[in-house]
């Protein structure tokens, strides 16, 4: 019987089924195990989490597909690795590899500073960041099958995410209130591709998932985003750096699907630790924020 | 007009309100166990059912849910299907152990073998759009479960009395009519219980 892979209802729909979860950064199978028993619906394999990269400094690439493949055997939630903006090379790997979806991530250091990937290309699906509309269609029209905020990764410092989220929704909800005839100049203003922008009016809603992520180190910060209007969210370093990872991830996992369940949050949150410590933005350089990446 | 539920504890729950609602349901989001009461039947969504089970789990979810489809229809579309399935293949334990029937989690590969294919689906109809994510399959049903359809001789949607599964995403489409059956058949229950 006739059968068609990698069409963009299955890459799509591929994130549908992680709505109302938490997707969880892993450097190793012992976090991937961690994560998938907590409740993640699916784990980021990464040689580094955020913070670590930033603490570093230097060029960041992919992960060591050693670490990849590690992480892929040992849950069988899906696993996601992130390619650098534009390296055509490193996504078709982790696509090689099988590995669920790409993340083409400002985290890593760029490897074009033009063009990003034609994603359509691919069988495999992508997730992208965007900190507003313009930035999020555009992405969409290069074949994105799922968008999150950019945030500022791996300082735990959720104010990025918000003003992100906050942005991309009050975006979405003008251009639906607009008439017809003004989304040509609305496209123009954004940056955005007309044809997506007319999508989301037509069908009333955002053609692909939104996630959070970027600065996420508690419960209350997920189900901050969750009423923000986000779809899921990513924890980069929030989990593993963490005093006490497996309390902290089953606490998000928790408070994310139940997010306006106050009372239940504050149980959730009572004795958790110390979350990671957290970067003021003002005391990062413009020129060290991972959110400038990507055009 | 029949009320339906969807398990909204992670996964595609929007799209299965709005295909029951275009079924000429009433459909509400079900997160705690006592808003079962007032159903007259549930849909299990897809998402991921080890993170579904462990929410389940966490909120002593497991019994109500058997309690509840002990008399009322269920719908579980792939990780719905999985959470309904007497047994796992390679696993010691099961979920809520429903339909009499063995299924295998992620078994047709991994996101790049996703695919679309076309279905014939029994009671349902021709020529439906079935979408496959990291789904799993049916290896093998016991002797009261009706096959409803198969994919390269592989059974991907099944129904054991009020109990009906899909390893696919009818929900992910705009085609309404496996949501419209299992609509039927909650209408049909309700009737049997007020008689």
């Amino acid at each position: 019987m006739m059968l068609k892979t990698g069409t963009e209802r299955v890459k799509r729909g591929m994130a549908e089924m992680q709505k109302g979860g938490v997707i969880m950064d892993v450097i190793n199978a012992e976090q991937a195990k961690v994560a998938e028993a907590a409740g993640a619906v699916a784990v980021m394999a990464l040689e580094r989490v955020p913070a670590d990269i930033r603490a570093a400094g230097g060029v960041s690439r992919m992960a060591d597909p050693s670490i990849v493949e590690e992480v892929m055997n040992a849950v069988s939630i899906p696993v996601m690795a992130k390619a650098r903006i534009g390296h055509i090379v490193e996504a078709r790997i982790l696509e090689a590899m099988g590995v669920d979806y790409i993340d083409e991530s400002e985290v890593l250091t760029p490897a074009d500073e033009v063009f990003h990937l034609n994603k359509r290309d691919y069988t495999v699906p992508f997730v992208c960041g965007a900190r507003d509309l313009g930035e999020a269609a555009r992405r969409i029209g290069e074949g994105a099958s799922m968008i999150r905020t950019k945030g500022e990764p791996g300082t735990g410092n959720i104010v990025e995410a918000v003003r992100h989220m906050r942005m991309i929704q009050a975006q979405i909800r003008q251009v639906i209130a607009m008439s017809e005839d003004e989304l040509m100049t609305e496209a123009k203003n954004l940056g955005a591709p007309y044809e997506i922008l007319l999508q989301i009016k037509k069908d009333g809603k955002f053609p692909v998932v939104n996630f959070a992520a970027g600065g996420v180190a508690s419960p209350a910060d997920a189900a901050l985003m969750m009423q923000l209007g986000a779809d899921g969210v990513f924890v980069g370093s929030g989990i593993f750096k963490s005093e006490n990872p497996e309390k902290f991830a089953r606490a998000i996992v928790e408070a994310t699907t139940h997010y306006q369940d106050y009372k239940l949050i504050a149980e959730l949150s009572k004795g958790l630790g110390t979350p990671m410590k957290g970067i003021e933005i003002s005391s990062i350089l413009p020129n060290e924020r991972m959110q400038e990446r990507g055009w | 007009m029949v009320k339906i539920g969807v398990l909204g504890l992670q996964g595609a729950v929007r799209e299965h309100i709005l295909a029951l609602e275009a079924s000429g349901a009433e459909a509400v989001i079900v997160k705690k166990a006592e808003q079962l009461d007032d159903l007259d039947g549930l849909v299990m969504p897809g998402g991921e059912s080890t993170a579904m089970r462990r929410l389940i789990d966490k909120y002593d979810f497991l019994q109500p849910l058997k309690d509840f489809a002990a008399h009322k229809p269920v719908f579980g579309t792939c990780a719905g299907l999985i959470l309904m399935a007497k047994k796992i293949h390679g696993q010691d334990s099961a979920h809520l152990e429903l339909i009499d029937m063995t299924v295998e989690r992620n078994a047709f590969g991994r996101q790049v073998d996703s695919f679309e294919a076309d279905l014939m689906i029994t009671h349902v109809g021709e020529d439906f759009a079935g979408v496959f994510i990291r789904a799993p399959y049916i290896m093998e049903v016991g002797q009261d479960v009706e096959i409803l359809s198969k994919h390269n001789d592989r059974i991907v949607a099944a129904q054991q009395g009020h109990f009906l599964c899909a390893a696919f995403h009818p929900e992910l489409t705009d085609d309404y009519r496996m949501h419209a059956y299992f609509v039927e058949m909650a209408k049909e229950k309700k009737k049997e219980t007020v008689a």
